[in-house]
């Protein structure tokens, strides 16, 4: 390996971004950037939502060009032309946004970019994937439609497809972000066995801590400039706190310890209240690929949190859609406020005060085409006073959504930007200020802080809180346990589409909810 | 009525059916093809017609079908290249440019066919039939589906190639990626614009066959607007088979079963009057679409032209 002793330092870059802008209309989002991407390197990307990562990553996978500033590969200048010409480079991306085909099966997902005169090489991928998924430590459903999978799962699939093409550079957007605590960790060790092998990895995150436990590099963006980087050589000589504090300083310029670390609540819930919202007994029918829910019974009193725990892909977004009309039950029942309304439609629940956050922001939450102020009354379309007689009323919209944005923080450059041109933060917060409006008396969020930056998933932990403290009874279903900690007064977990146990959050809950995830008694 | 006679009747009747059921069928399969990758085709009976024109005039010219059904291919092609740099490449809107595409065409080939032939109507000799040995000997349905030129068994041969297409090839899932997730497929990559051209191109070949098979085998001449809402039907046909090139084959021989019987009913005098008869098919993909329509599922990215990196 005479390259790697060669004086000039770039020599070691397999890819370097020298003088990267990007421009959009009414936008810097990559402002002059510089980067060097090594093998035998984790380089973490950090940055506020909004920040210019993904970005970043959309030219290296050849999905975009630089409009300035240029891009070397093993040192010489080269123009990423297309997708294609970023895999041959040996480029390999897990993008943020899902990037699989959902009426196509995992297989087929997988075998997609073949010669197109090609029978699909089924068998060998099996193999392939075989050899992968042992070494991996995870299971995939390689027949399943993908549409039939949560997105936890189809992050995974995405994951096992850059390993199948034997990258050379493994770029991961956010590919954390659903991963419960245990696939993350091993999703880290095996970041740290491929660049053992002489990998390069580029891996964005929001959560701190992953930073500083997998990286080997970290750069810092902020409003499309690089305001920081710290190199493995100093990497090395800081613990994880020091590292944190340093990166808290560079992207938000104020010192701080883990700004995350679990603060108890310190609501009291009134135990000798009615409650607000009761379920019995729900049951759905389970689909091919996805658990079905049994006997699932709880009740939330005003002003209490309750959390749902467990493993992705165990019935929590049937449940979510069952509580909220999307999903046919086939049997149980709910009630709100002490009426019945399991047999009310979605729009009749929304009514009486029941709200959904999904998950799905893009999917399910935004019509992404839409501006950002139709997408805060969506799910009041032609109700006054923003419908008259069927005819739009620009100004109340406008008036209304204006203060919303205000009031919420929303970051768009104008109440017409298409929902979908947002950053992740961004949309979840227009999500948010549509589902907490006039009349909310319960709340399921689901995931609520996937793909949130500190700031924002921060900010949507508080509102949430305050959303309980006006006396609503608040559902709250996540996989990342410390937020449930912080947040909740009590923790079911669930499995396999029921309810294993619940756990007041006192000291102990941290372990109780852990060995129920596992599968033994609390 | 003689046995004898309604034997004759039924076979005449079925006959008739598969004749004006394969261009149908060629149209349903292009059009699904365009679909499954994202493309609605509208042009699509502006094709046919460019496919029924050049088709008859190479035929008329050369005196040989296969020539016809080749030039005929060709002109289908040369429409669904204007479709595909103006929908594909630059990313205008499918319907109106398709629109566009066919009232232009209505109006070209009229116009062309006036200047050459100015108001004869030559006609080309019947074409011969190619007669399955066996089959062709079983009463009724030996004349009626194992007497016609080769063309039509190419036809439905041909519904069973692009199923296994769709459904066995790294072809198959790059168009319906294309259709349902073309962001998908780009990263994966696979050229979303070349995959759509490709989709268009084969769409304008199907088409164009089957208009020159309408002129030179159906009709044996060329009128203008001889293809009268065929492309449609075969929009229709696309859209009701959810992505099943068999099922392509069944709609058009009901409607070609329709389409025949309006002609029987005409020729034998029954008493109703013609313009209702006329309707007989139309109706028909109403009660279809009634049924049916609901369960139609369109591709996830149909109408909406692909940009790289664009959201
Ligand atoms: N195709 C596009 N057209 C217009 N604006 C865009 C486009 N892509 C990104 N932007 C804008 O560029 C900025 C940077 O976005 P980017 O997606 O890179 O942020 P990010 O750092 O990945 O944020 P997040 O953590 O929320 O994913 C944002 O303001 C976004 O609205
Ligand atoms: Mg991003």
């Amino acid at each position: 390996m005479s390259s790697l002793s060669s004086p000039l330092a770039d020599k070691r870059d397999i890819v370097a971004l020298e003088g990267v802008t990007k421009r959009f209309p009414g936008i810097v989002a990559n402002d002059g950037i510089d980067l060097s991407i090594r093998p035998g390197e984790v380089h973490v990307l950090l940055g506020e939502n909004g920040a210019g990562k993904s970005t970043l990553i959309g030219m290296l996978s050849g999905l975009q060009q630089p409009d300035e500033g240029r891009i070397l590969v093993d040192g010489k200048p080269t123009p990423i032309t297309s997708p294609r010409h970023a895999l041959a480079l040996g480029i390999g991306t897990v993008f943020q946004h899902m990037m699989l085909v959902p009426t196509l099966t995992v297989a087929e997902n997988l075998l997609l970019g073949g010669p197109w005169w090609q029978r699909p090489r089924t068998e060998e991928l099996e193999a392939r994937v075989a050899e992968i998924t042992r070494s991996l430590g995870i299971s995939v459903k390689l027949h399943a439609k993908v549409s039939e999978l949560s997105l936890g799962e189809q992050q995974q699939v995405e994951i096992l497809r850059a390993m199948v093409r034997n990258s050379r550079l493994l770029i991961l957007d956010e590919s954390t972000s659903m991963l419960t605590p245990k696939g993350i960790e091993e999703l880290g060790a095996l970041m740290r066995r491929l660049v053992g092998q002489g990998l390069a990895i580029v891996f964005i995150t929001h959560k701190l801590k992953e930073a500083a436990a997998f990286g080997d590099r970290i750069s810092v963006l902020k409003l499309g400039r690089k305001v920081g980087e710290i190199p493995p050589e100093r990497f090395r000589t800081l613990g994880e706190q020091e590292i944190i504090s340093e990166i808290v300083e560079l992207m938000f310029g104020k010192q701080k310890d883990d700004p995350e670390a679990a603060e108890r609540p310190t609501r009291t819930v009134r135990a000798d209240a009615a409650p607000l919202l009761q379920v019995a007994d729900l049951a759905v029918a389970p689909t091919e690929n996805a658990p079905g829910l049994s006997s699932i019974s709880f009740d939330i009193r005003p002003g209490e949190i309750l959390g749902v725990a467990g493993i992705d892909g165990n019935g929590q977004k049937q449940l979510a859609e069952a509580l909220a009309g999307q999903r046919a039950a086939t049997g149980g029942s709910v009630r709100l406020e002490g009426a019945a309304i399991e047999a009310l439609s979605v729009g009749e629940r929304r009514q009486r005060g029941l709200r959904y956050l999904t998950d799905d922001r893009l999917g399910e939450g935004t019509v992404g085409t839409f501006p950002v102020s139709i997408n805060f009354f969506l799910k009041q379309v032609g109700a006054s006073p923003f419908w008259r007689g069927g005819v739009e009323q620009r100004a109340e919209i406008d008036r209304r959504a204006a203060q919303l944005v205000r009031e919420y923080d929303v970051r768009t450059p104008s109440l017409k930007t298409p929902v979908a041109r947002l950053s992740g933060g961004n949309i979840q917060k227009v999500l948010l200020a549509r589902e907490l409006a006039e009349g909310a008396r319960a709340v399921i969020f689901n995931k609520p802080t996937y793909g949130l930056d500190l700031a924002n998933t921060l900010a949507s932990r508080q509102r949430i809180r305050d959303t309980a403290a006006r006396g609503l009874a608040v559902l709250l279903i996540s996989t990342d346990l410390e937020e449930l900690l912080s947040m909740c007064d009590r923790i079911a977990v669930i499995a396999n589409g029921s309810l294993v146990g619940t756990v007041a959050n006192a000291d102990d809950a941290r372990t109780k909810v852990g060995r129920l995830m596992i599968g033994l008694a609390a | 009525m003689t046995g004898l006679f309604s034997e004759v009747f039924l076979g005449a009747l079925l006959f008739g059916a598969v004749t004006a059921a394969i261009p149908l069928l060629l149209a349903g399969l292009g059009e699904q093809m365009s679909e499954k990758a994202g493309v609605l085709n509208i042009g699509i009976e502006g094709m046919m017609l460019a496919g029924a024109y050049l088709g008859f005039v190479g035929a008329f010219y050369s005196g040989s079908l296969w020539l016809g059904f080749l030039t005929g291919a060709a002109g289908g092609v040369a429409v669904a290249l204007i479709m595909a740099l103006l929908c594909v490449r630059i990313g205008l809107n499918q319907i109106v440019i398709g629109i566009a595409l066919t009232l232009g065409l209505e109006g070209l080939t009229a116009l062309l066919h006036h200047f050459q032939f100015s108001r004869s109507y030559p006609r080309l000799p019947a074409a011969d039939a190619t007669v399955i040995p066996l089959l062709s000997n079983i009463p009724v349905i030996g004349p009626a589906f194992f007497k016609h030129h080769l063309i039509v068994y190419v036809a439905v041969a041909l519904v069973f190639a692009m199923g296994y297409v769709y459904r066995r090839t790294q072809l198959g899932l790059n168009l319906q990626a294309a259709g349902d997730k073309p962001a998908a497929l780009d990263v994966a990559g696979i050229d979303v614009i070349r995959t759509r051209t490709i989709a268009v191109l084969t769409t304008g070949a199907l088409a164009g066959l089957g208009g020159a098979y309408l002129a030179n085998v159906g009709a044996g001449l060329f009128i203008p607007f001889i293809t009268n809402g065929a492309g449609f039907l075969g929009i229709v046909l696309a859209m009701l088979a959810r992505g099943r090139p068999v099922w392509v084959l069944f709609g058009a021989l009901l409607f070609g079963v329709c389409l025949s019987l309006t002609t029987a009913m005409q020729v034998a005098g029954i008493n109703i009057p013609t313009d209702i008869i006329q309707m007989l098919p139309f109706l028909a993909v109403m009660i279809m679409l009634v049924l049916f329509g609901r369960r139609a599922s369109l591709p996830a990215a149909l109408g909406i032209p692909y940009e790289r990196g664009a959201r």
